[in-house]
């Protein structure tokens, strides 16, 4: 006997956990489309971020202590940029794979000198109470994070399809150097594109942290961004949100069928599964662009 | 090795494709060999010989990595997977089967060279970053296999028992023993990686890495040669982690997890890619990070603010080293250690006219 509503509660909070990996995959779309940086720091920002917002809030209020993480990380990967990969411009991507790889590594190593070893937590003024549509329970700090991560994917498309900058940034995404030739300073995008990395991985932070609270292991959350953006696509920002929602779905399922079965952990692979069967069919994932090479 | 080429004249291929075309370095590699043989069990203490012992399996590990990464320029983050692939089986030939290590040790990087050579599949459609990442989800596969499979890890610790080898009837068992022991790996797989890079193979590796669809023009077949590729790799990796077990005494699936991956990568690039010899000094480099920093800490711990907890922040400083050295070499010296080496080299040889 199929149990409709059980499926109907692992779905919808699936919906909502995806819509929150969907915001911090949607940092590193906008990096990957910008300069074609392919960063494995994503989890570890989204942790100092959280870092940044719990140490605040103890003496700040919460709105105070969430603006002071943006900042933090704006500057923080404003100087990424500058020190660590425009001098990386031009080179095999596995330099720049490992360039993030040791980025992720200092971050670790230097959030924990900083902040101590231990959990800390971020108090948002949100109630505890879980928030009932019918038979399905929504824990309202999931529903605010699938709420601001929507809104930032509107605030994204409007951008990127309506103002000027964010045309320039499609011409940079596109083609570097005719965008250049067009006059665009493609540096200057490139900066532009990880300060709002910054501003995506901080708010990710705050809610994350605010969930599972801030430790060393909030860092893990950056290993779901690579079955969202594969399943995605690298350069799409649709596709980020399409393929965080699957992935959210997938893991809550397969915790809700596949876990007892099998006696559990399932959650933590399964995405990647489902990303190498798409990969087998799409290399390029749903929405990615199709790479054409030239000898 | 310091010497100065002058007047050598190649007659026959053979003299050409030679390793040490000088006798003078011919016999300064072996005078170093027998060092490497008779020194450290004499002279260097347990602590010396344990870390030496880590070196070794290192770098067995690490020269795989870099013929699949650094040769054939598919990045791999599934190094520590394959590893516990290897011990793992190495550890149930020797729990079930008894096998003595010259079954087990080939056995294990066998069956991983197939899981490796399964993992390269996708490879047929799909590359670069892409298939980066699907090498990173072989590695979560195969731990939680591992991990929930009670055939392959006889329960949920995972760990399984180890017999030490036992070498011409001597059970081998401490430091020194283990460093004879791992050192004839070590040298064969350097002296296997150096050759296989010679070879029409090898050369086919580099073709792929650098333009692969100009290498299918010249008639290789890139999917064979990206097959292959792994399959070595594997090999290498599944009897480094075998080696490793052995060296531990158990079978652990945490000696394996996602850190080692990227630890083998870091050998790799802080080495040099594509260089069997920054391999080496890569795997030495590597292993030795947290034991200098622990030296270093305690050598000025009476500088240090009185209340730190100093072997507790060992593993943070490492890490922060750790991050902070893959930037600079990626930024300043992007060939690694080797061509350090090299130019040291260079230097004494051309000296005291260095143009």
């Amino acid at each position: 006997m199929f149990d409709w509503t059980f499926t109907l509660v692992l779905v919808a909070n699936g919906l909502l956990v995806g819509m929150m990996y969907a915001l911090i995959a949607l940092g590193f779309v906008l990096v990957f489309k910008a300069t074609e940086a392919f960063n494995f720091a994503q989890g570890e920002f989204v942790m100092f971020g959280g870092f940044i917002a719990a140490a605040a809030i103890t003496v700040l209020p919460w709105w105070v202590a969430t603006l002071l993480a943006v900042a933090g990380m704006v500057a923080f990967c404003f100087g990424l940029e500058r020190v660590v990969l425009r001098p990386l411009l031009g080179r095999p991507i596995i330099a720049v794979i490992m360039a993030t790889i040791g980025v992720a590594a200092l971050l670790r190593g230097v959030a924990t000198l900083a902040f101590g070893p231990g959990t800390r937590a971020i108090t948002l003024p949100i109630p505890d109470n879980p928030f009932f549509i019918g038979p399905v329970m929504l824990p309202p700090i999931d529903l605010v994070g699938a709420v601001v991560s929507v809104v930032f994917f509107a605030g994204f498309t409007w951008f990127f399809l309506h103002t000027r900058m964010g045309l320039a940034m499609r011409a940079v995404a596109d083609n570097q150097q005719v965008a250049s030739a067009m006059g665009i300073n493609v540096r200057r995008y490139a900066a532009l594109a990880w300060a709002m990395t910054g501003v995506v991985s901080a708010l990710g932070g705050v809610i994350w942290g605010a969930m599972l609270g801030v430790d060393n292991q909030l860092a893990l959350v950056g290993l779901k961004v690579f079955p969202v953006v594969i399943l995605g696509g690298f350069e799409s920002i649709a596709g980020a949100a399409v393929g965080g929602l699957i992935v959210g779905v997938v893991e809550s399922l397969s915790a809700g069928y596949l876990d007892p079965l099998v006696g559990g952990g399932t959650k933590d692979f399964m995405p990647y599964v489902l990303m190498i069967a798409a990969l087998m069919v799409r290399p390029y994932g749903i929405f990615g662009k199709v790479q054409v090479q030239r000898v | 090795m310091f010497y100065r080429a002058a007047g050598t004249f190649k007659t026959s291929y053979a003299a050409d494709m030679a390793f040490y075309p000088l006798p003078v370095s011919r016999r300064a590699l072996a005078a170093l060999l027998v060092l490497l043989v008779v020194l450290p069990p004499l002279f260097a203490s347990d602590y010396v010989l344990a870390v030496l012992d880590l070196i070794l399996v290192a770098v067995v590990g690490a020269v795989g990595l870099n013929l699949l990464t650094g040769n054939t320029g598919l990045i791999s983050i599934g190094q520590g997977g394959f590893m516990a692939v290897g011990a793992y089986t190495a550890a149930n030939l020797i729990v079930r089967a008894h096998a003595p290590f010259w079954i087990a040790l080939p056995a294990a990087g066998a069956v991983t060279a197939l899981i490796g050579t399964m993992v390269g599949i996708p490879s047929l459609r799909i590359r670069g970053l892409y298939l980066t990442i699907a090498t990173l989800a072989a590695q979560f596969i195969i731990e939680w296999m591992i991990n929930h499979v009670t055939w392959i890890s006889g329960g949920i610790q995972a760990t399984i028992q180890m017999a030490p080898p036992v070498v011409f009837g001597y059970s081998v068992h401490t430091q020194a023993g283990f460093y004879l022991f791992l050192l004839p790996f070590a040298l064969v797989a350097v002296i296997a990686a150096k050759n296989i890079e010679r070879t029409r193979l090898g050369r086919a590796f580099i073709a792929v890495r650098d333009q692969d669809i100009a290498a299918e023009i010249i008639g290789i077949n890139i999917f064979r040669i990206k097959l292959i590729a792994f399959a070595i790799s594997s090999f290498y990796a599944g009897v480094a982690g075998a080696l490793y077990s052995y060296y531990l005494g158990i079978a652990n699936y945490e000696q394996f997890q996602i850190d080692v991956s990227i630890d083998y990568l870091a050998m790799v690039i802080i080495g040099g890619l594509g260089s069997v010899t920054g391999s080496i000094l890569g795997a030495a480099f590597i292993t030795l990070l947290p034991v200098v920093t622990r030296r270093a800490l305690e050598a000025i711990s009476g500088l240090l603010p009185a209340g730190l907890d100093v072997p507790g922040i060992v593993p943070e400083l490492r890490l922060c080293l750790f991050g902070g050295l893959i930037i600079l070499f990626l930024i300043a010296e992007p060939e690694g250690l080797d061509r350090l080496w090299r130019n040291v080299r260079t230097y004494f040889r051309t000296w005291p006219f260095s143009y």
